[in-house]
């Protein structure tokens, strides 16, 4: 029973343009080491969603086996990353009269008032992926962390609850469960991002991360230490090729290998003029694209995910409360000058997230590209118990328990 | 902001000159439109009836009349617009004279009839060389008047475009969408003749009335000029507490403005707020603000003005023009055209024309015959409208002459890059903000130019 073997976390993210899965190792002090990375180009995902099973099968069989090949364990079970624009979020209050005569809050009542919070209606379609928890409010006063042993007559909490279609939640669930793995969580990729780069001063102070993947664009918004706002948008990197595609007469190919040699959202005043030449394929003459059409392409394209963000995140009032401001990863992350793009369209500092506090493979794995399926195995460790007994407790809440979760933060 | 009125663009030495205008009805549909016009009462503007039946010229209550081809067909009609052309040309300088000295005429015809088929080229363009600015105002026949209608009005329409300054056209058909089946054919003709009458009077107040914030005529002629493709005329009333929102919603639904596709497709736009003299800030940001909304594209030039008969009622004139349609087919003399307007000469201004009240003959009932009423049919189809089955009938206009395009498809035309920008993005869901696709390329929808 007491089984001082350390736990290993799986993380797996079927992405729109790479299959990844992650393989950390949650020692019982509460370290987590990165043991293995195995990845795969992926086909069959388009928009964050995946469209093809089959190819979306194997790329996931070879990610898998590659890292447990890497890890040297064997893979039962993942933390599962879903995205797509079919994502929603919303927050919800719940709310609680403190029935006992002294008035005072019991853990009792904070166990009903998140039950109040939780029970909201959905469309029937629609299945809960996270209900994360916010503060309580007790008596009007809002803030509050731990309400537990303080007097009051009405217990409130606000709840941020993701949900999504459940045909298209299902989806990666049965490509992994056809290869008898379990699935032990589903995440939105973007909290995954979220937790993989972010530190807990940056939550407090109020921060944003997007990941700019190649299909589609996740923004998790804190403040105060807790998520405010979550949201996708399902626009990304391939919106950016097939613009190219399309602006510079170029195949999608080309377009994509243009945008990563000469990518870019800024143009240096001596640039306008500049032409790139690329080797015709089949006998025909060169073909010649100008810098700066490539450029402003690529700007207009990237600016306008900004814009979108910000309007939304505006919307919400949450604009003024970023004071750690924009932290950009993904593939997109990576595109020059795109942090300085960032930070004139929020008017908020910004800087491409850097995963933090793991230990092992640290060097490889330090790249925007990888923060979600990292944020997964650091999901995972926050989930599992401690200890063996709960261990044993919540593998069986596991086995019964439904596919939505409680995410709690802190 | 008083401005003087309507300056023409040049130095006048008269004290402000009012811009001359003419309305000249074209036919037996064009002489109706503008008999109602009259009737209604036209800012001195004055009426002229052109026709090549002499009955029909009789019956008509305007104060100048002119028989086309009197001695050819002794006052009969013109039996086909080949023959009613050729009348046209041969009475060239006579048709000049009609326009001589005034400043704008508008000329109102219905194409599906003989007559203003074959004359109303000719005439445009025999009005533009006395450097008069030449608006069109055309109804296209309905779909049920028949092929040969609608074949005759859609190869007028594409001449009269490269003739005249603006063509506005409306194909009845439009209209029909908007009445319900048990609409008296009277009734139906009389809403058509209405809505012409209306954005009439409104681009007549709009140049005569001096405005608190004015639009002159220099401004019509920079939003009509050099834009043959397609212009459309509108105007809408509205009274009462939220006449704002009314009176733009009214536009955006208005059958002259394509239930308001025509906005979006505009490049300038020309509008003016008419009111009594509770005229509200308020209101005017409103109208601009949603009118900007719907014609994203266009450069707007906006005018206010108050005219205390209209009381509580809120009136806008909107003239649209896209410049995107096809290009005119120059034609050498169409070329050498683009005059700018000169200085109205001495010439009686327009306002001391007979107020149409007082005219004879302005008690007559509008007793259409058979022939005034084929006048207005043909069947032109709405695709006439659409820029893209214009660009192929200006390039081959024989063979578009013969086409028998009943439906209209305005998706296909604006989205001719379509399959590149979905080839990544088959199969998926198409990702839509506030109503833009986003899978298009953004420099594409931003409307930003490579070159």
């Amino acid at each position: 029973m007491f089984d001082p073997a350390p736990q290993i976390l799986v993380g797996l993210e079927i992405g729109t343009s790479k299959v990844c899965a992650v393989v950390g190792e949650h020692k019982p002090d509460g370290s987590l080491s990165i043991l293995g990375v195995g990845q795969a180009r992926s086909r069959g995902v388009r928009k964050g969603e995946i469209v093809d099973q089959t190819t979306a099968t194997e790329d996931v069989r070879t990610a898998l086996a590659e890292a447990e090949h890497m890890a040297d364990v064997e893979i039962r079970s993942v933390y599962l990353g879903v995205s797509g624009a079919h994502l929603q979020s919303f927050n919800h209050r719940g709310r609680h009269t403190i029935p006992s005569h002294d008035r005072e809050i019991m853990e009792e009542d904070v166990q009903d008032v998140v039950r109040n919070a939780k029970s909201f209606t959905l469309q029937a379609d629609r299945h809960v992926v996270h209900v994360v928890r916010q503060h309580f409010i007790v008596d009007g006063q809002a803030g509050l962390i731990d309400p537990v042993g303080m007097p009051g007559a009405l217990l409130e909490v606000d709840v941020h609850v993701v949900h999504g279609l459940t045909a298209r939640l299902q989806r990666p669930i049965h490509v992994v469960k056809n290869l008898q793995i379990e699935v032990e969580n589903l995440v939105f990729s973007g909290i995954a991002s979220s937790l993989a780069v972010l530190s807990s001063p940056d939550k407090r102070r109020g921060v944003l991360v997007m990941d700019l993947g190649a299909g589609i664009t996740d923004y998790v918004a804190y403040a105060d230490g807790l998520i405010r706002h979550t949201g996708t948008l399902a626009v990304g990197g391939d919106h950016v090729s097939a613009d190219l595609a399309c602006g510079l007469k170029v195949g999608l190919g080309r377009a994509e290998a243009l945008k990563c040699s000469h990518g870019g959202v800024h143009l240096d005043p001596g640039d306008e003029e500049r032409t790139l030449s690329l080797p015709s394929e089949s006998g025909l003459p060169d073909k010649v694209v100008k810098l700066g059409h490539l450029r402003r392409i690529m700007a207009l394209r990237l600016e306008e995910i900004f814009e979108i963000i910000a309007e939304d995140l505006e919307k919400q009032n949450l604009l003024d409360r970023l004071r750690a401001g924009v932290v950009l990863c993904g593939g997109g992350a990576r595109v020059p000058g795109i942090t300085e793009l960032a930070e004139r369209v929020f008017g908020l500092p910004a800087s491409v997230g850097r995963t933090r506090s793991l230990s092992g493979l640290v060097a490889t794995l330090d790249q925007p590209e990888f923060a979600t399926a990292i944020g997964l195995v650091k999901f995972g460790s926050f989930q599992t118990p401690r200890t063996p007994t709960q261990r044993w407790r919540w593998r069986l809440r596991q086995t019964l328990g439904h596919l939505g979760s409680v995410f709690r933060m802190i | 902001m008083h401005d003087h009125l309507p300056a023409a663009p040049i130095p006048s030495s008269a004290p402000a000159p009012l811009p001359v205008a003419r309305i000249l009805g074209l036919g037996g549909a064009g002489i109706q439109a503008v008999e109602q016009m009259c009737r209604a009462g036209l800012e001195g503007a004055v009426g002229i009836a052109i026709h090549s039946d002499a009955r029909c010229l009789a019956s008509c209550s305007l104060p100048v009349k002119h028989l086309l081809g009197g001695h050819v067909t002794r006052g009969l009609k013109a039996g086909d617009p080949e023959m009613a052309r050729a009348l046209a040309e041969a009475e060239v300088d006579a048709l000049r004279e009609l326009g001589r000295g005034a400043d704008l005429v508008v000329m109102v015809a219905g194409l599906g009839g003989n007559t203003a088929a074959g004359a109303a080229p000719v005439l445009a363009r025999a009005l533009r060389e006395t450097r008069a600015l030449v608006l069109a105002l055309v109804a296209l026949p309905f779909d049920f008047e028949g092929r040969r209608r609608q074949t005759q009005a859609r190869a007028a329409l594409r001449e009269l475009r490269t003739a005249a300054d603006a063509v506005v056209s409306l194909p009845n058909q439009n209209v029909v969408a908007l009445l319900d089946a048990q609409t008296s054919l009277t009734e139906a003709l009389r809403v058509i003749d209405d809505l012409l009458a209306r954005g009439v009077r409104g681009l007549l107040r709009l140049l005569r009335r001096d405005g608190l914030i004015n639009v002159d005529f220099g401004d019509l002629c920079h939003v009509v000029r050099g834009r043959q493709a397609e212009s459309r005329l509108a105007t809408a009333e509205a009274a009462g507490e939220h006449r704002a929102r009314e009176v733009v919603e009214q536009l955006a639904h208005s059958p002259l403005l394509d239930q308001g596709r025509a906005l979006a497709r505009a490049d300038a736009l020309l509008v003016s707020l008419t009111a009594g003299p509770g005229l509200a800030l308020g209101e005017v940001n409103q109208v601009m603000e949603q009118i900007q909304r719907l014609a994203a594209r266009a450069q707007v030039i906006m005018g206010a003005l108050v005219d205390p008969a209209l009381d509580q009622r809120l009136a806008v004139t909107l003239v649209a023009s896209d410049k995107t349609g096809p290009a005119p087919v120059a034609t050498p003399s169409a070329a050498d055209r683009e005059v700018v307007p000169e200085p109205p000469e001495p010439e009686p201004p327009a306002g001391e024309f007979p107020p149409p009240a007082d005219r004879p003959g302005s008690e007559r009932v509008p007793t259409r015959g058979a022939a005034s009423r084929g006048q207005r049919g043909g069947e032109p189809g709405p695709e006439l409208e659409l820029p893209g089955h214009e660009r192929v009938g200006s390039a081959e206009p024989a063979a578009s002459t013969a086409r028998p395009a009943r439906r209209r498809r305005p998706q296909q035309i604006s989205l001719p890059l379509e399959p590149i920008a979905r080839g990544r993005f088959a199969g998926t869901d198409p990702t839509v903000h506030q109503g833009e696709d986003l899978d298009r390329p953004t420099y594409q929808r931003r409307g930003v130019t490579l070159n």
